[in-house]
């Protein structure tokens, strides 16, 4: 298991140090700095073995944590680990700087004992910590407080505490979409897919019985099977009018009931008071790609290059892209740039090695152009330019998987409110991944 | 500490009052400062201090001097206060056990506390100070917090058993705490039976056989209950702990998959892999046709193709397990290609890691995608990854014959960047190519030629001319470009002076008009003024070889090669294997058995996959079980040990074998080719030409001073004839027919075939070495892994001479029972590894028990009685041995001549009862009660031994004796 956890900031001074396990000593907090942060070589490996000893490290800013040990543990628990770290960290203090975690430092020891015992992870819901670790102090609590703080820590519900009250019950719902793809200079698809989040706010009384629906292929036709027709499915995004979306995978926050969507494949669960992810889940098939980008590149002579990108949004016209960014690379002896389009702002980054290319907004099936010559300096260096790929950014109002939510059914049975009363919001965003179009 | 002067300020400025100013203290006097803070009577100031002394620990201060003081404070209603002392203690405790002692009564006390928390903190906190004193005082707190009504309690009191036993085993065993801890498996509450199996797990890993973890389906049920109920983490412990477990058939088997397939759906990724672990080891049990076996390879690939977004950290673990997943059951997913091709931002780990699996994943149907890919990858900056591209294009070329034409072309549009290192890679690469597909792609050697002069890689160079000595008649300055190389032969690597040496001979015997001057150059170089045995002894064996018989040198050295195999970088087996049963764990990501990089007992337990479905080893597996032979240790076994790990760091040298000073660390396809001059050559020697005196007596003059150090070749004929004889010694020792054990296609051409003999109480091991490949073979040595009986060779392994193609030796080579000793599954496991010039092989086998009777095991009638009735009945072991048409007298003869003895003779109602006794080299002596019924084929034999999992094994070695 886990032996001890550092937290060091960009110089390697250790911030925080704690020992879990006898086999660790102090030198493997010196290790770690020595070996990993002052290396002079990038970093070759998230986890590195220097003396028998493994440190497994990830990086938030210019913060560095490190878990250390000396056995044969879970490493995906490790990361898993120190990833939930960071969020509790975050969820108490905001952003991981240095300045944070010095001002922090007393309750970020309560925390690592609290959440790590032996090495061993314990609960780590920030919605459980917080009823307990407070740096208040917790002498004022009724022995009936105690055992509930104590049956949630351990609970088979731990993400959520009993008699929350609202006067107005009410959830949002979130479909976040990151859509990656990239392509070959000739317009083919090389990869593409879709990774997709459900984020979840819930303002709910009592401990509300929840079952989420979506145009899930599988569901979908077994339901057709079943004869019972469905009313929804009129797609009215860009994109094909398609009714139901193959799902590859996908994985649920702990409070979904897995074996029941292993065998029904319905989504039920109690869900944690405010904010969280309910679901992720990937598709690759009959992806919305929102924008197409043609290259041509030319090169004239030694010193000089055409780049000409067109851009082209393919979905419904009333839909509005927002954040459209186009990033060009350039030769790392480019002397200078000059750039013509006909939409947005260009600018030559030298500092980045690139063109950026911004437009506010774009609608649907529209097409903008940008043409840039790139003069290069003679270098006699025998090696080509890589030609990184072209990337984009952008946002758009909807989900590039086709992903539809049917309903959000909300029971309690003890409180006297029902399905009807609680109101609910759904809100559906695309962004892009990694959308790189080769040139 | 120069934040902390800033920080210093702000506090001097009254701003915000934060932690970080606790970073500050004054440098003089600061211990005297806090001593005065940490006595004041009030309560924030104290509290205070206490901060700034827990901030100057962090930052690796001593401040241990003030011990008291902070001690003092623990005494205390406020929570914060009390955690900061605590954390304090655990850090000092050790440095001042007598102090620590003062602690002991308020945790006592806080364990009584009405507050659930209070109480698991003080029982948390206590069992991380590691003092005796404190210790003793921890177990009756400790006891009563594991029966806590508070759940919360219970869960923490769980881990702190562990923790417990980490400072002192006996006491935990002594406390009967691991009983308690057992119970709490049944705890109602999930998070308390995660703990508690996190607790079990790991104490059972320091005691391998302790049977600790006792897992039986109903344990398993209520395993599988806590999986659904609790905590992402909780739910990584139960199966982590499950993987352990061996189904007892399929069905059990497969309705634990189907409870625990759920999981593939959960946000953790480590829960993902931890499921996908049990999983791929319970398949294992699986019978392939069966319907569920197609479902569940199908619900593996989705999540594993999931963990490639999670954050690259992860991907990286995800990627090294899903490396040995593919190479276990490549059907998972191989029409995932895609998936794996690399992104522009993705960490330099993670693209290499993907690089692997594209290769491994490549076929025919997806072959043009990866190509496409790889070469957009070799023309990136990182060096190490462009490389690996190259190399992987060569790859391809081997293992998807279609696509080898597109391979080359796009090789060579590479080698014409120019880039230097893109170049040198090509070049090995392409080598390789010619030699899987020999006459095909020749054309290209001009293009190669180009490039000579940009070689400066050992590795390139030496491709570069082994091509040209390959390909000497289509090039016609083959003669000048080799010599080109050979004004600097000194200043070469031994990699490619050895290529050099051999490429002038190759092109000497095809075009030996112009280049005698070349060969005799090149031959008195690599004889007369190199200090390196390997090149001498190359270039006698050239010299004599060409100025004896050139018609004979010519079929040697230009003798055809063997193709090369596809796949030259694929986990050994049995350490496949053992790393399945370790996914999502470091051994996963180091691809390293946990021995090789865990210190001292825990986690080096030796995990094997379940047999196969349908296996004769399942078929054949004893229904008289009951005694379990894996579980209760003998006494003489020490428990821990490692086991491949060994074999992996061993160092190959033998006692007193000679092991060549040069060891050329070369790939197996360059390997090989430093091998092809010297094609059977010594092969037709030994095979008794009649010319080999006469080709002895015309070499060199040189030569017999060269060949000093080597025992002449007659000799080494001599022993072998000996040895040959020595395999069927009439000694009553039945010894089973030779049987394969490594075959040919394992080891590059090394075949290994043996048997076990006892022999006037030497225990001999009999190997058949043949070899298989085109190359000469020399340098033989051999290492065993520790194994239960400490069988260790009492010699070097004889092979004298070295091993020609197609030649076999036989050798026998004596073992003592000296060796370091640890428990193998099955007890008769033997590891072995062999080293000879080529690389070192791995195998194991099993020896006969009857191997380890020694002679002296004749017991008193006396004692026999006695220790028969002191064994007790639980270790006793019924077999039956069938269709032995022997009598009774006769079958005590047969049994004797194997050092198992008849003390005595008891005839009952027409039934013989034998009682003998054995006697195993480590002195476990082992009991035996045979019924023999005139006229009944069928043997009762009952075992009686005080370590009752040898009895399976004795009980084998009656079955073998009497039936042959």
């Amino acid at each position: 298991m886990i032996g001890g956890l550092f937290i060091y900031n960009h110089k390697g001074e250790v911030l925080i140090s704690r020992v879990y396990r006898d086999d660790i000593g102090r030198n493997a907090v010196d290790a770690f700095r020595v070996n990993v942060i002052h290396a002079r070589q990038q970093v070759r490996s998230p986890v590195t073995n220097i003396a028998r000893t493994s440190f497994f490290h990830v990086k938030r800013s210019n913060i560095w944590l490190a878990a250390v040990t000396k056995q044969n543990v879970n490493a995906a628990m490790v990361f898993e680990f120190l990833y939930k770290m960071c969020d509790v960290m975050t969820a108490y203090f905001g952003k991981i700087s240095e300045e944070n975690i010095k001002n922090n430092f007393v309750l970020i020891y309560e925390l690592l004992d609290e959440i790590l015992d032996f090495g061993y992870p314990q609960n780590s819901e920030t919605g459980a910590l917080k009823t307990f670790i407070t740096q208040q102090g917790i002498k004022s609590q009724t022995k009936e407080e105690q055992s509930q703080i104590t049956s949630q820590v351990t609970g088979q519900i731990g993400w959520r505490r009993e008699g929350i009250k609202y006067r107005r019950n009410e959830l949002f719902l979130d479909v976040l979409e990151s859509v990656n793809l990239l392509m070959s200079p000739q317009g083919q698809v090389l990869s593409a897919h879709v990774s997709g989040r459900v984020v979840m706010k819930s303002y709910l009384s009592g401990m509300p019985e929840c079952k989420f629906g979506m145009n899930d292929k599988i569901v979908i036709d077994k339901q057709g099977k079943g004869g019972t027709t469905d009313d929804t499915g009129k797609s009215e995004l860009g994109g094909s009018g398609k009714q139901s979306i193959a799902i590859d995978d996908c994985t649920f926050h702990q409070c979904v009931r897995l074996s029941k969507f292993d065998s029904e494949r319905s989504i039920s669960f109690i869900p944690p008071d405010g904010e969280y992810e309910l679901m992720r889940y990937r598709t690759t098939k009959d992806i919305i790609l929102p924008f197409r980008v043609i290259p041509l590149v030319r090169e004239v002579g030694r010193t000089k290059l055409e780049v000409k990108v067109v851009i082209k949004s393919n979905f419904k016209p009333s839909l509005l892209a927002q954040k459209i960014e186009v990033r060009i690379p350039t030769p790392l002896n480019t002397s200078g740039v000059q750039v013509i389009c006909m939409k947005g702002k260009a600018k030559y980054k030298a500092s980045e090695n690139a063109i950026v290319w911004k437009i506010k907004r774009m609608a649907g099936m529209k097409e903008s152009q940008i043409s840039a010559e790139i003069e290069l300096l003679p270098t006699n260096d025998k090696k080509k330019w890589a030609r990184p790929p072209i990337s984009m950014n952008f946002e758009v109002p909807f989900a590039p998987s086709g992903l539809k939510v049917r309903y959000l059914k909300v029971f309690e049975p003890k409180l006297n409110y029902s399905d009807h009363d609680v109101i609910k919001w759904v809100r559906y965003i695309g962004r892009s991944g990694i959308y790189e179009t080769r040139c | 500490m120069e934040w902390a002067s800033q920080l210093c300020e702000n506090r001097g400025l009254g701003s915000k009052m934060t932690d970080s100013k606790y970073f500050t203290t004054t440098k003089k006097g600061e211990i005297f400062e806090l001593k005065a803070e940490l006595n004041s009577d009030k309560k924030e100031k104290k509290k205070e201090a206490v901060k700034k002394v827990i901030a100057s620990m962090t930052v690796g201060k001593d401040v241990s001097a003030l011990f008291p003081d902070v001690v003092n404070c623990m005494q205390t209603d406020n929570l914060e206060l009390k955690k900061l002392v605590y954390l304090y203690l655990m850090n000092y405790a050790k440095s001042q056990p007598d102090m620590a002692i003062m602690a002991v009564n308020t945790f006592v006390k806080d364990c009584e506390d009405p507050n659930p928390l209070i109480r698991a903190l003080a029982v948390r906190t206590m069992g991380c100070i590691r003092v005796d004193k404190i210790t003793e005082y921890l177990c009756e707190p400790l006891r009563k917090c594991l029966k806590d009504e508070d759940p919360y309690v219970r869960k923490t009191a769980a881990v702190c058993v562990a923790k417990l036993h980490d400072i002192n085993a006996q006491l935990v065993e002594d406390q009967g705490f691991l009983d308690t801890l057992k119970d709490l498996i049944s705890d109602s509450n999930p998070m308390v039976v995660a703990n508690a199996v996190a607790a079990l797990s790991e104490i059972a890993e320091s005691h391998p056989n302790s049977n600790l973890l006792d897992l039986n389906p109903q344990t398993i049920n209520k395993l599988l209950t806590a999986l659904n109920e609790c905590t992402e983490w909780g739910q990584i412990f139960i199966l982590d702990c499950l993987a352990n477990y061996t189904p007892r058939d399929d069905r059990e088997s497969q309705s634990i998959c189907e409870r625990v397939t759920p999981r593939l759906s959960h946000a953790n990724s480590a829960v993902v892999l931890s499921a996908v672990k049990v999983l791929m080891k319970f398949m294992e049990m699986l019978p392939k046709d069966l319907d569920y076996y197609g479902t569940l390879l199908k619900k593996l690939a989705p999540p594993l193709v999931t963990l490639l977004s999670a954050e690259p950290e992860l991907q990286y673990v995800a990627l090294r397990n899903i490396n040995l997943i593919v190479q276990k059951r490549p059907e998972i997913l191989k029409h995932e290609m895609k998936v794996f091709f690399v992104k522009y931002n993705d960490p330099i780990y993670v693209k290499l890691e993907k690089l692997d699996i594209m290769i491994r994943l490549a076929s025919q149907a997806n072959i043009a995608q990866v190509l496409a890919e790889l070469k957009e990858y070799a023309t990136e900056v990182d060096v190490d990854f462009v490389r690996k591209a190259v190399r992987a294009i060569g790859r391809c070329a081997i293992k998807v014959e279609q696509s080898a034409e597109r391979c080359v072309s796009t090789l060579l549009d590479l080698i014409q960047t120019k880039v230097n290192y893109v170049v040198q890679e090509a070049i090995v690469v392409i080598k390789d190519i010619f030699r899987k597909y020999p006459n095909k792609y020749e054309s290209v050697i001009a293009t190669l030629c180009e490039n000579l002069d940009s070689l400066d890689e050992p590795e390139a160079r030496a491709a570069m001319i082994w091509i040209v000595g390959e390909y000497a008649e289509r090039i016609d300055n083959a003669d000048e470009l080799l010599e080109s190389f050979l004004e600097g032969f000194h200043d070469e690597s031994t990699q490619v002076q050895l290529q050099l040496l051999t490429a002038i001979v190759k092109l000497f015997l095809k075009k030996p008009t112009e280049t005698q001057e070349l060969v005799q150059q090149v031959l008195s170089l690599a004889t007369q003024d190199s200090d390196n045995p390997d090149l001498r002894d190359r270039g006698y064996i050239y010299w004599r070889l060409l100025s004896t018989d050139p018609v004979a040198a010519k079929e040697v050295v230009l003798a055809e090669k063997p193709l090369i195999s596809e796949e030259t970088d694929l986990i050994e087996p049995t350490l496949l294997e053992e790393l399945i049963c370790h996914i999502g764990t470091l051994a996963s990501v180091y691809h390293k058995p946990p021995s090789a990089f865990v210190e001292g007992s825990r986690g080096v337990q030796h995990r094997r996959l379940p047999p196969r479905a349908g296996s004769v080893e399942s078929a054949e597996s004893p229904d008289v079980g009951q005694s379990g032979p894996s579980e209760a240790p003998p006494a003489v076994i020490p428990s821990q040990g490692d086991l491949l790990g060994d074999l992996l760091n061993l160092d190959l040298a033998p006692p007193t074998a000679t092991v060549p000073s040069v060891q050329p660390s070369m790939q197996m396809g360059a390997m090989d080719l430093l091998g092809g001059g010297l094609d059977s050559l010594l092969g037709g020697d030994i095979g008794g030409s009649p010319s080999m005196g006469a080709g002895l007596g015309a070499a060199p003059t040189a030569m017999p001073a060269a060949l000093g150090g080597a025992p002449p070749v007659g000799g080494g004929l001599g022993d072998l004839f000996d040895l040959g004889g020595g395999v069927g010694m009439p000694t009553g020792f039945y010894v089973v027919p030779k049987t394969l054990w490594l075959p040919a296609m394992k080891a590059k051409g090394l075949e290994i075939s043996g048997t076990f003999a006892r022999r006037g109480g030497i225990i001999q091991m009999d190997m058949s070495l043949t070899n298989k490949a085109m190359s000469v073979m020399t340098d033989f040595a051999i290492q065993f892994n520790r194994n239960s009986f400490g069988l260790a060779p009492a010699g070097p392994l004889q092979v004298l001479t070295p091993l020609s193609p197609n030649q076999t030796i036989d050798v026998s080579l004596p073992l003592s029972t000296s060796g370091p000793v640890m428990k193998m599954e099955p007890l008769n496991n033997l590891q072995v590894a062999v080293k000879n010039n080529i690389d070192v092989f791995y195998f194991s086998c099993q020896f006969p028990l009857s191997l380890l009777f020694v002679e002296d095991g004749k017991m008193e009638r006396q004692v026999f009685l006695a220790t028969w009735k002191d064994i007790p009945n639980d270790n006793e072991a019924q077999f039956q041995i069938k269709d032995i048409h022997l009598n009774s007298d006769a079958a005590s003869n047969k049994l004797q001549g194997s050092n198992i003895f008849t003390i005595a003779k008891r005839t009952v109602e027409g039934q013989d009862m034998l009682y003998q006794s054995i006697k195993l080299t480590n002195s476990i002596w082992v009991l035996a009660e045979m019924r023999v019924q005139t006229g009944n084929p069928n043997y009762t034999l009952s075992i009686k031994c005080r370590a009752p999992e040898v009895c399976q094994f004795v009980y084998q070695c009656y079955e073998m004796v009497l039936k042959n």
